[in-house]
């Protein structure tokens, strides 16, 4: 059965969130549920903004949660948050550009890439929220890629369109970091 | 209409202007500030009346108005904003005039903070301002809940001319939720017989919740009386999740009642036989649908973001006819699914 209860973190700015919602769009485009919160407290501005995506093919209870099955954390503060509280059999994705201790934790599937550099190759750094959400969805398998393309496609403010087809490739570079991994 | 990923706030202000809101008058405040900024687009688009008021006592005083003269009008605040406006909120239930108000309720007492709570409860159903009266309060735990409570609000506060709540929370407001809202209403063309629209060929209507000499006033107040009793006969609403062989009973409203939803889940795979009300109703309040499954049950939890506020209605529903327990957190902490688990396990085995 898909389902994935996950934390996308980081500093503001790093389009947490953004990735977040794409995901979320993602998993309503495949007909599942969805939830999306974020963290708003104003303690967070300058901070560290996080959000939590629930996909499901069960109608969605609670949609907040101490331990995910799955974390997306792009800087440090992020990482000494959630890294133990993912559940075991769960999947850490880490961005090792902005992250510099490594996890312990030996029960779950870590996937450590730097998402920042990888982003920047591909002409933006602020792209490693995209090329960390490639990564989850080949560890996750919870939606189709296709389906992230089309949800980019419709989702991605205009000002920023000329970043589509780069954004895309940073899926993909991603998803194929995670493979390698 | 297909569904779409809507923010809570969002959805109840389109929500509204989809059933046909004339006017909206209000002041920011967050968790719920995304629905009048989203109402200042919305309402101006379709030549409707959209007004930041100066505050939140100026803001209920101009719904008060347009509520007199027969428009279709809400406003929508958190816990502080609300307290500033409770004056107007008697004002209203004495003129007895229909009107909707969304309050997103926040971590208290005083400015306190911007996460859920829920301890604007007894606030909302026991005492909104002074005087006998008790608006109707409708407590979603979805963003598509909150969407068809607005229709909902919209369709009571008109039948008993008289206030209605939606108690939302933080979480509820700032949730993104799929969820499907309702096609485009027109808006109405003919105002109430009672409304104030000038009195040009016909008897002149006064509304004013000014009534001098006691016998007067208790005469009035007897008919509010009859009313809201008429309002407790008919409009009590709650949904149950695998109560009909439950040993123990969940008791939890809103955000908390969704997340007991998967408490209920939890226990039933580890075998604890637990079942869920979840009032949509805050007041009036299902006390005999409790008392009734709290006759059949070992035990009721009551769940809430407050000291306990719910619970002094579950007490007085359930009478002693089972014991009872509490599980609240306070100032904005959301609880969690593994904590009330525990809670649930203690009670399971103090009742075997």
């Amino acid at each position: 059965m898909r389902h994935e209860e996950t934390i996308f973190s980081g500093f503001g700015g790093q389009g947490a969130l953004f990735a977040g919602q794409l995901l979320a769009y993602s998993g309503m485009a495949e007909d599942l549920h969805v939830t999306w919160i974020p963290s708003y407290g104003p303690e967070m501005r300058g901070g560290t903004a996080n959000c939590t995506v629930i996909v499901s093919e069960m109608e969605i209870g609670a949609p907040i949660i101490r331990h995910p099955t799955a974390a997306v954390v792009l800087n440090l503060p992020s990482m000494e948050k959630y890294e133990p509280l993912v559940k075991p059999g769960g999947v850490l994705v880490v961005n090792t550009s902005l992250v510099d201790i490594e996890s312990e934790r030996d029960d779950i599937r870590v996937i450590a890439l730097p998402a920042s550099d990888i982003a920047e190759e591909l002409g933006n750094a602020r792209m490693a929220n995209v090329v960390a959400l490639g990564a989850l969805i080949e560890a996750t398998g919870l939606v189709d890629f296709e389906t992230v393309e089309q949800q980019l496609e419709e989702h991605l403010s205009e000002r920023q369109r000329e970043w589509l087809k780069p954004n895309k490739k940073a899926l993909h570079e991603g998803a194929a970091r995670a493979k390698s991994e | 209409m297909a569904k779409e990923l809507l923010k809570g706030n969002v959805a109840f202000a389109e929500a509204a202007v989809r059933n046909g809101l004339e006017a909206y008058f209000g002041y920011p405040i967050t968790p719920q500030s995304e629905g009048l900024e989203h109402l200042s687009g919305r309402l101006i688009e379709e030549g409707r009346v959209f007004l930041q008021a100066e505050s939140e006592v100026a803001a209920i005083n101009m719904v008060y108005g347009a509520a007199c003269a027969g428009v279709r009008v809400m406003t929508s605040t958190s816990g502080p904003g609300l307290a500033l406006m409770a004056e107007g909120l008697s004002y209203i239930a004495g003129s007895e005039v229909p009107v909707v108000i969304v309050n997103m309720m926040r971590g208290g007492p005083g400015l306190g903070n911007i996460q859920p709570a829920q301890a604007d409860y007894n606030f909302m159903t026991k005492s909104a301002g002074h005087g006998d009266f008790r608006p109707l309060v409708l407590a979603p735990s979805s963003v598509q809940e909150i969407i068809d409570m607005v229709g909902l609000a919209f369709e009571l506060a008109e039948k008993y001319r008289t206030l209605v709540m939606i108690a939302g929370d933080g979480s509820i407001g700032q949730m993104m939720e799929s969820a499907e809202l309702p096609p485009m209403q027109p808006v109405r063309e003919t105002r109430p017989d009672w409304a104030v629209t000038g009195a040009k060929g016909r008897e002149k209507n006064v509304i004013t919740s000014l009534a001098l000499g006691a016998e007067n006033l208790e005469r009035l107040n007897l008919r509010l009386q009859e009313k809201l009793a008429e309002v407790k006969a008919n409009e009590v609403r709650y949904q149950t999740y695998d109560t009909d062989d439950a040993d123990l009973l969940l008791i939890a409203y809103g955000t908390v009642g969704r997340i007991c939803t998967s408490v209920v889940r939890e226990a039933r795979k580890a075998g604890i036989k637990v079942g869920l009300l979840r009032p949509q109703t805050l007041w009036p309040f299902a006390e005999d649908k409790i008392r009734e499954l709290a006759e059949q049950a070992r035990g009721v939890l009551v769940v809430e973001m407050s000291a306990g506020q719910m619970l002094e209605d579950v007490e007085r529903a359930v009478a002693g006819a089972a014991p009872i327990r509490f599980h609240g957190r306070l100032g904005g902490v959301v609880p969690m699914v593994d904590e009330i688990m525990a809670d649930l396990k203690k009670l399971d085995a103090e009742t075997k």
